[in-house]
């Protein structure tokens, strides 16, 4: 999944932790800390190229100088174009917005804040009312049973979410807060100390880092089902998705990389955008600080293992060269992606102008149209191997382990499930149901399959069968 | 520098009661292999890596009976290795191989003399020829002469094939080993260079040209070469130079995870890059004849240039013709702009 880690001060995706940045602090100086997280070396001027204003150059991109408007206006024009030319938004919608606190997913809420207050003016002063403004609601993912912080911190960390989201209106925005342990089944176990057995499980750092990512997936796709969402909106930006370019790489998972990387994913129940696709975390950042728009940040999880590995080096190598990371997204963007990673066109809705028709695909949410097995636990779609050692499992498969096992992929396999095979059962038993029931499901539908085509094979004429 | 093991290695002091090793069973183990930190003695390393390299050799079909092979000798470590285990287990397995050390001589006063010696000391060694050609033999000019033209030092990657070709070789191979391999996927990610990503993890490159190369060492650890020639006698190697970011990334990467290095060249094989955007049309140089995506390749460029006192003609992405000035701060500022990405070898083709 599109995974996000430290990014050396910036901060960006749905948990991402920058605990360098201090953008919640109130106390530094801004102007300096402008000058130290502003992208404007090299600015041939000293005024914004883009505007007469004449104000300051704050930010440098593409070698222009922009002011502060400008830069705003040029980080909203990435985003909008973004929703925009993927039809990410459907006047119906509901969207979700994957809020960590941290100042990638305050830019996406501002930025999405902006397109509803829109959309609802242009439905309140229009005639037909024909359109429809999409709702909003926020989620927030409480990680503090992992953390082991004090319960005020949790509650203060929840207050001041709440706070933030009141205070963007028009558009009425439920805030969703739900501890990372309700993704397990529910039940009189206490299902924080389920979460703390299964990471306890995992012997590999990184692997105990990438499991908690899937688990805050899962947590998403939860609320977004539970509560009528019909999209999931990341505030995953281009920071985050080199990092995971690099990360993916090193993990062996070269063939599944596309995946993660792209604009629209629809593998999960509920799909999944990323609009700040093409903004810098810097870039992120230096707005929250240009517009004060407030991040809390009191309970981010640092990334860890190989994750903060590949975070130090990327930021390395954004220091040397600002531009790494754009590059690095380009060529992950010349690798292929799956037919998962757009909207298919089934049909259109009936109350939509026919002229806009064309930008709004029908999602059948239920629909699984991609023919690609997935990771049972990272949803990563599998490579010829992996499906070659399914198969070969399907033949021989005693029990469900083996068929569970079968279902993850090579790294989860390595750097997930536990070092003893003996711990396979327990392990698998305490893994969200929602994970393990779709392998019954699958196994149940291919042997249903199987066992049909057998009783009626007799029945079946070959087709040259037809000449006699 | 000179005979210190990897820092993955460990060795044991043999003592009581040390432990045996995990493969024989019989024999204490001596050190800790970095590809896979089993503990192991020394022989059954020395098995288990020349068995490796063979298995890779076979079931990739890198050789066919009777070709004249020639193996690129720069005197460094991986280049040693090579010439001694493909010796070996041409013998052992009757690759029926005509061997044949290839040295370039760049004709760079001070740089290349240790590693030509060592290679001398491996011809004798490993009772293989050895061949060096020269800048000169191949173009005319020694590097000291095009420094001195141009004040730029330029390594160009024809000469072990225009040598090779010249002493009627039927392959090249090469010491890149899986470290090399993985530090390329990353720097080619990096730069956003496509084309090149879809190729760098092919055990062999060139088939459409006149001469493929290919690299055994492929699968093989850096570490585990290094510590191989350990227990032998001569084995003194030129020291590593420059270090960029990619391959420290990479040492670290493999401190925390030693598996990490063949998952990199097992995404670099798996990447989803479509048929067209692989390979820019591979066309030949309307001069020498070799394989180039331009109609001049850029040895001939840079002869050219040379011969007729054009400085820096063919170097960085300066296009032929254009005005000095911008030229040259185009070809300077690439420069710069690939120093900290440069992988050991210089450049990213092998």
């Amino acid at each position: 999944m599109a995974g996000a880690s430290a990014c050396g001060g910036a901060g960006c995706g749905p948990h991402c932790s920058s605990s360098s940045s201090g953008a919640g602090a109130e106390g530094d100086a801004p102007a300096e800390r402008m000058g130290r997280l502003s992208i404007a070396a090299g600015a041939s001027t000293t005024t914004c190229g883009k505007c007469d204003g004449g104000g300051a150059v704050v930010a440098v991109s593409g070698g222009a100088g922009m002011c502060g408007e400008c830069f705003r206006a040029y980080l909203f024009g990435k985003f909008k174009l973004a929703v925009t030319s993927n039809a990410m938004v459907r006047p119906t919608d509901a969207v979700l917005l994957a809020f960590s606190g941290g100042p990638a997913s305050r830019v996406a809420l501002q930025f999405i804040h902006e397109m509803q207050s829109k959309a609802i003016q242009s439905w309140e002063t229009s005639n037909s009312q024909a359109l429809p403004a999409f709702g909003v609601g926020v989620a927030f993912v409480d990680e503090s049973a992992l953390l082991a912080r004090p319960e005020h911190e949790s509650e203060m960390a929840t207050e001041d979410i709440k706070s933030i989201v009141s205070s963007l209106s028009p558009g009425h925005k439920k805030v969703h807060v739900a501890p990372l342990e309700d993704v397990f089944s529910s039940g009189s176990e206490d299902k924080a100390a389920t979460l703390k057995e299964v990471v306890g499980m995992i012997n590999d750092e990184t692997g105990r880092d990438d499991f908690i990512r899937c688990l805050l997936m899962l947590s998403l796709q939860k609320i977004a089902l539970e509560n009528g969402y019909t999209k999931i909106m990341l505030g995953t930006c281009a920071s985050g998705i080199a990092r995971h370019v690099l990360s993916a790489t090193v993990k062996g998972q070269g063939y599944s990389l596309p995946a993660d990387v792209q604009y629209v994913d629809t593998r999960w129940d509920v799909p999944v955008v990323l609009p700040l696709h093409d903004c810098l975390a810097q870039e992120l950042s230096l707005l929250c600080e240009l517009d004060s728009l407030k991040t809390q940040q009191l309970l981010d999880r640092p990334c860890s293992g190989i994750n903060s590995l590949v975070a130090s080096f990327v930021s390395r190598l954004r220091d040397e060269n600002p531009s790494r990371e754009h590059t690095i997204l380009r060529t992950a963007q010349k690798l292929k992606p799956f037919s998962f990673n757009m909207f298919s066109a089934n049909g259109y809705h009936d109350f939509l102008p026919s002229r806009l028709r064309p930008k709004f695909q029908n999602v059948d949410t239920n629909d699984t149209t991609f023919s690609e097995i997935l990771c049972l636990i990272c949803g990563s779609p599998f490579s010829e191997s992996e499906l070659q050692n399914l198969e070969n499992t399907k033949h021989k498969a005693q029990r469900k382990i083996d068929m569970y096992t079968a279902h993850c992929c090579q790294s989860c396999h390595f750097q997930i499930l536990p070092a003893a095979t003996d711990m396979y059962e327990h392990f698998f038993s305490l893994l969200p149901k929602f994970w393990t029931e779709k392998v019954d499901t699958a196994v149940t539908a291919s042997a249903n399959h199987g066992s049909l085509r057998d009783q009626i094979e007799d029945y079946l004429l070959e087709e040259d069968d037809d000449e006699n | 520098m000179g005979s210190s093991v990897g820092d993955g290695a460990k060795l044991q002091p043999s003592r009581e009661g040390g432990r045996l090793c995990v493969r024989c069973g019989e024999r204490k183990a001596a050190l800790k292999r970095p590809k896979t930190l089993e503990q192991i003695c020394r022989e059954c390393f020395y098995v288990v890596f020349e068995d490796e390299i063979h298995q890779t050799i076979a079931n990739n079909s890198l050789f066919k009976a009777g070709e004249r092979v020639a193996i690129g000798a720069s005197g460094g470590k991986d280049s040693t290795v090579l010439a001694y285990v493909l010796s070996e287990l041409n013998r052992r397995y009757n690759y029926g191989l005509d061997l044949f050390l290839l040295s370039v001589d760049e004709g760079i006063t001070g740089y290349r003399d240790d590693s030509l010696e060592t290679v001398k000391r491996n011809e004798i060694q490993y009772g293989l020829p050895l061949k060096i050609v020269s800048y000169k033999d191949l173009y005319g000019w020694t590097m000291d002469d095009i420094v001195k033209a141009i004040g730029l030092k330029t390594i160009v990657h024809s000469a072990l094939d225009r040598g090779a070709a010249l002493l009627k070789a039927d392959k090249i191979v090469t010491g890149h080993n899986a470290d090399d391999i993985a530090e390329t996927v990353l720097l080619n990610i990096l730069r956003g260079d496509i084309a090149r990503l879809s190729r760098c993890t092919f055990i062999t490159t060139g088939e459409d040209g006149p001469i493929p190369r290919c690299k055994p060492f492929k699968y093989t650890y850096e570490k585990d070469i290094v510590i191989y020639p350990f227990y032998e006698i001569y084995r003194i190697y030129s020291p590593n130079a420059y270090r960029g970011f990619a391959r420290e990334f990479i040492k670290d990467l493999e401190r925390m995870r030693p598996r990490a290095i063949l998952d990199i060249i097992k995404s670099g094989e798996n990447f989803r890059i479509s048929t067209t955007t692989r390979m820019p049309e591979q066309g030949t140089c309307e001069c020498c004849g070799y394989i180039s995506s331009q109609t001049l390749c850029k040895a001939c460029v840079l002869l050219d240039g040379l011969n007729r006192g054009l400085p820096k003609l063919g170097i960085g992405r300066t296009k032929v013709g254009a005005g000095s000035g911008d030229g040259m701060q185009h070809a300077k500022h690439s420069e710069r702009n690939r120093s900290s990405l440069q992988g050991k070898h210089g450049n990213l083709d092998f």
